[in-house]
């Protein structure tokens, strides 16, 4: 039980470096997946195949092959980052993939002559999208997403193997020294529970406030 | 009337893979005229009205606006887009705005008019088809006819030079139909250039210079609408008239 209380500031560090992973990562995750989207629906051919390009290649490779590939395929290209910049990369890329579907369903539930209409008066793709279609595909896309930034806070204990400070990692700090890796385990798992609500949290209230509208 | 061509199309010829939609349409429409367009249902209305702001690509043939190509792609499409007001069957108003916000929004973004002085537009044009007392309301919340009327609204905002109506009352309850014909007959009178898809005769008897009738994608008839309704000459029309009048 004194697991938690002796090893304060390592547990501490790791949650630190989860919550980092997961901040940054989603941050990188929706500008990317936000952009791939638009590619995904534009009317310039070559943007919408670089944009499912990328989706389909993120999308089926296993991330611990694609933090190998980062962080040892990157430095070879004379890209030498922090463990730490290479893991939000990495995670950033691939959970990008999953936004870019989630708001392109989305966008796809917003009937077309929305945008027919806003085109019909002249406004441009982008204004087509950002005033019209997105703000009203929005809404449903709410919890897909916050459920696919969970997935990402998860996911980033893959880091962990590659030496970047993060919660899972502390285990082994712990186990070393002899605590019950029972109770170790049950703190971490609370840990990542309280990232995880504070998500879903947020996605709620996103939910309510924007609901509202119509 | 003299002819001043404002739309003219020529040669047009429009596929959706192996259907052949449009086939050789050559349709002048003169500045302040109102040409009717009637036809059978999949006989290619909608799309002809799509092509002429370029919402469909065309295979061959030329549209000119004003004298001016239509642009393929990009900005001067847009600009183009704003110069020909488009009306549909299922109004397309914004739902997430309000009325007075459907009508600013393109005032602000396209032709870059200040919010206020939009808005101020926008209320006149409100006021012009009778619903300025809806401003604040959202789409939802306005019946059928009310929702037609802010799309005209709507898309006079741009001062098009032209409008196209694609069947602007056949999503409406019967009661509903006059208010909007109302507006578009008010238009008409204004010397409003106007290409109306509808099967709405007493429309095409009281405003329209022309009725085209089209068929399997070609303009079979092109008339004074008089002579159309009373002496139609193609078997085509006089069969379809047939069906519709005995409504
Ligand atoms: N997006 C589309 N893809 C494939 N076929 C279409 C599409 N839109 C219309 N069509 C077909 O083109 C023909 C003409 O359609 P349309 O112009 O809507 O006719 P109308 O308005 O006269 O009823 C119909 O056979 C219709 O099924
Ligand atoms: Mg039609």
């Amino acid at each position: 039980m004194n697991v938690l209380t002796d090893n304060f500031s390592t547990y501490w560090e790791g949650f630190l470096g989860t919550v980092e992973l997961t901040v940054y990562g989603s941050v990188l995750a929706l500008a990317l997946g936000f952009l791939m989207a638009s590619f995904r629906v534009a009317p310039v051919g070559s943007l919408r195949v670089f944009g499912t390009v990328w989706v389909t290649v993120l999308r089926n490779t296993p991330l611990t092959l694609l933090f190998f590939a980062v962080l040892l395929g990157l430095p070879r290209f004379g890209l030498v980052l922090p463990f730490t910049v290479f893991a939000v990369l990495a995670l950033g890329c691939y959970t990008s993939a999953f936004i870019c579907e989630a708001l392109r369903s989305g966008i796809n539930t917003v009937p077309k002559g929305q945008g027919e209409a806003a085109r019909s008066l002249g406004m441009t793709f982008g204004q087509t999208l950002s005033a019209v279609v997105l703000p009203q595909a929005f809404r449903s896309v709410i919890p897909p997403v916050g459920s696919t930034l969970i997935a990402l806070a998860k996911n980033s204990a893959i880091a962990g193997a590659f030496s970047v400070t993060e919660l899972l990692g502390t285990y082994k700090t712990m186990s070393e020294l002899g605590y019950n890796i029972v109770w170790t385990f049950v703190w971490i798992a609370l840990g990542y529970l309280v990232i995880t609500l504070a998500i879903s949290a947020l996605f709620h209230v996103l939910e309510r406030t924007w609901g509202v509208a119509r | 009337m003299a002819v001043d061509p404002l739309i003219e199309l020529q040669g047009v010829n429009k596929y959706y893979g192996e259907l052949h939609v449009l086939r050789d349409i050559d349709l002048t429409v003169g500045r302040g005229e109102v040409v009717v367009v009637i036809g059978p249902s999949g006989s290619g209305k909608s799309t002809l009205c799509r092509t002429i702001n370029r919402l469909e690509t065309i295979e061959s043939g030329t549209i000119t606006l004003d004298g001016q190509p239509l642009p393929a792609e990009g900005k001067a499409l847009a600009r183009l887009r704003a110069e020909v007001g488009m009306v549909f069957q299922s109004f397309n108003l914004f739902a997430h705005k309000t009325v007075l916000q459907n009508v600013s929004l393109a005032q602000v973004k396209v032709r870059k008019s200040k919010k206020d002085d939009a808005d101020r537009h926008s209320r006149e044009l409100l006021q012009r088809v009778g619903l300025l007392a809806h401003a604040a309301k959202y789409p939802a919340q306005l019946s059928g006819g009310q929702q037609q009327r802010v799309a005209i609204a709507r898309a006079l905002a741009m001062d098009p030079k032209a409008m196209l109506f694609d069947e602007p009352t056949s999503a409406l309850d019967p009661e509903m139909i006059n208010e909007v014909l109302e507006v578009m007959r008010q238009l008409a009178r204004d010397g409003m250039t106007m290409v109306v898809v509808t099967h709405e005769m007493g429309f095409a008897r009281a405003s329209a210079n022309r009725v085209v009738f089209m068929a399997d994608g070609r303009i079979v008839e092109d008339r004074a609408p008089e002579d159309f309704f009373t002496h139609p000459r193609s078997e085509r029309a006089k069969d379809f008239l047939s069906k519709i009048l005995k409504h």
